[in-house]
C-alpha cells in the first residue's frame, strides 16, 4: 500500500489496497446443505476459494454464493454482529459468521445450521419455536401506573439487569443447548435472558407473572447448566448466571 | 480462483461444548448407571425371602473378579455424581459462582481423581487377589 494514498484514495480502491496490503489465503469451506426439492437427504458441499484473511467468514460465505454456487442459502442483514441473522455452526460450535475472521478459521473451516430447530433450506432453519419462547415471557415492559414524569432508577437498580440488554436474538444459546436438542418446549436460554431483563427492572410491575411462566415444567429448572449458551454468546452475556438469577428468583418468589 | 466441490456423508462433528457439556454428559451417564444397579440390587436383596442359602447363592455372584470389577465403576460412579451434584447445587444457590466454573469444573475432577487413586489401589488389589486365587 502506498503510503501517500489519502484514506478517500484507500477507500475508493480496494481491489488495490487489498492485493497490496493482505496476500489472499486459500479457505475451504464444508458446508452442510439441504433442499427438501432436491433431496429429502441432508449432504455436504465442499468449496475452496481465495480470500483476505482479514475478511469475516460471512464474506467468504457471500463469495461462495455470489460468484460459485446461487443456490447456497443462509440469512444475514446487518453483517456487523447486532442484528443477530448469522448464528451458524462453525466448527462445531455456535458463532455470527460476521464475528469470525477468515484468518482464524483457515485454511479449512465446517459450517453447518444450528441445532434444535427444523432447517429449512441450507443454513436457514424455522426460528418460530424460539420465538414462540420468546414472546411467552412478555418481553415488554408492564406498568400502567399513571405518572407526570419519567420513571427514574438508581445506578444500582439498572446494573441489576445491565447484561440481559445486550441480547440480539440470535439464538446462538438457544440452540447450543443439549436440553433445547432434544426438547423444543423448553422455552431455553435466550427467553429466560430476556426475561431477567425485565424480572430485575424496578419500573416492570409484572415481575410474578414471568416467574410463574417460568417455574413451569417447560422453564428454567429444564436448565442443566452445561454452560454451552454462556461460550456460544456473541454478545459476551453470562447466560447461565442469567438463569441461575431467575432460578433462585423462583425458589424465593422474589425477583 | 479455484473452486472445488465435493460432495460427502451425512454426519456432522459434536458439538464442541466445553467442560460443563462433558461433565453434564457424565452426570447423566453415572446417574443412569447408579439406577440399573438399584433395580439389581433390589432384587438380590429380595432373594433373601427363599431363605439364607438363595440369598447366599444370588450373593456369591460378588465374588466374581468380574463382577468385582463393576462394583469398582460403581463406586466411580458413585463419587462422580455426587461431587459433581455439590457442584451443580452451590452454582444453583449462588448464581455469582458461574463466573469460577472452570475453577470448579477442575476442582470437581481433581477431587474425584484424587479419591479414585486410593480407591482403585484398596479394591484392585483385592480383585486381584481373587484372581490370583483363581
Amino acid at each position: 500500500m502506498a503510503a501517500s494514498l489519502t484514506p478517500a484514495e484507500i477507500l475508493n480502491s480496494s481491489d488495490e489496497r487489498r492485493v497490496g496490503a493482505t496476500p489472499l489465503v486459500t479457505l475451504t469451506l464444508r458446508i452442510r446443505r439441504f433442499n427438501p426439492q432436491v433431496s429429502e437427504e441432508p449432504w455436504w458441499d465442499e468449496f475452496t476459494i481465495q480470500v483476505d484473511p482479514y475478511e469475516r467468514l460471512v464474506e467468504a460465505l457471500h463469495q461462495v454464493k455470489w460468484h460459485h454456487d446461487g443456490t447456497l442459502t443462509f440469512r444475514r442483514s446487518c453483517a456487523h454482529g447486532i442484528c443477530g441473522s448469522d448464528a451458524m455452526v462453525i466448527n462445531g460450535r455456535n458463532a455470527l459468521a460476521c464475528k469470525i475472521l477468515v484468518k482464524d478459521v483457515a485454511p479449512k473451516v465446517t459450517i453447518e445450521p444450528i441445532r434444535g430447530l427444523a432447517v429449512l433450506k441450507d443454513l436457514i432453519v424455522d426460528m418460530e419455536p424460539f420465538f414462540d419462547g420468546y414472546r411467552a415471557v412478555l418481553p415488554y415492559l408492564v406498568n400502567d401506573e399513571e405518572t407526570e414524569r419519567e420513571r427514574v432508577q438508581t445506578p444500582q437498580e439498572r446494573e441489576r439487569y445491565d447484561d440481559t440488554t445486550k441480547c440480539i436474538l440470535c439464538a446462538a444459546c438457544t440452540t447450543s443447548c443439549p436440553i433445547f436438542w432434544s426438547d423444543e418446549t423448553y422455552i431455553g436460554p435466550a427467553a429466560i435472558v430476556n426475561a431477567h431483563r425485565f424480572i430485575f427492572d424496578s419500573r416492570d410491575r409484572a415481575p410474578r407473572e414471568r416467574l410463574g411462566i417460568l417455574s413451569e415444567k417447560t422453564g428454567v429448572f429444564r436448565c442443566r447448566t452445561t454452560f454451552n449458551c454462556t461460550d456460544a454468546c456473541p454478545r459476551g452475556i453470562e447466560v447461565t448466571k442469567a438463569i441461575q438469577e431467575v432460578k433462585r428468583a423462583v425458589l424465593f418468589d422474589r425477583p | 480462483m479455484s473452486t472445488e466441490i465435493k460432495r460427502k456423508g451425512r454426519f456432522g462433528p459434536l458439538y464442541k461444548g466445553h467442560e460443563g457439556q462433558y461433565s453434564w454428559l457424565l452426570h447423566r451417564v453415572t446417574g443412569l448407571a447408579i439406577i440399573l444397579f438399584l433395580f439389581a440390587h433390589v432384587v438380590d436383596t429380595a432373594v433373601v425371602g427363599w431363605g439364607p442359602d438363595a440369598y447366599n447363592r444370588v450373593a456369591s455372584v460378588y465374588h466374581n473378579p468380574f463382577i468385582r470389577m463393576l462394583e469398582l465403576g460403581l463406586v466411580a460412579a458413585v463419587l462422580y455424581h455426587s461431587f459433581n451434584g455439590v457442584k451443580i447445587m452451590l452454582i444453583d444457590f449462588f448464581p455469582r459462582l458461574t463466573r469460577h466454573i472452570r475453577f470448579l469444573d477442575i476442582a470437581t475432577a481433581v477431587l474425584f481423581v484424587g479419591s479414585m487413586i486410593p480407591i482403585t489401589w484398596i479394591m484392585g488389589s483385592a480383585i486381584v487377589e481373587l484372581l490370583l486365587e483363581g
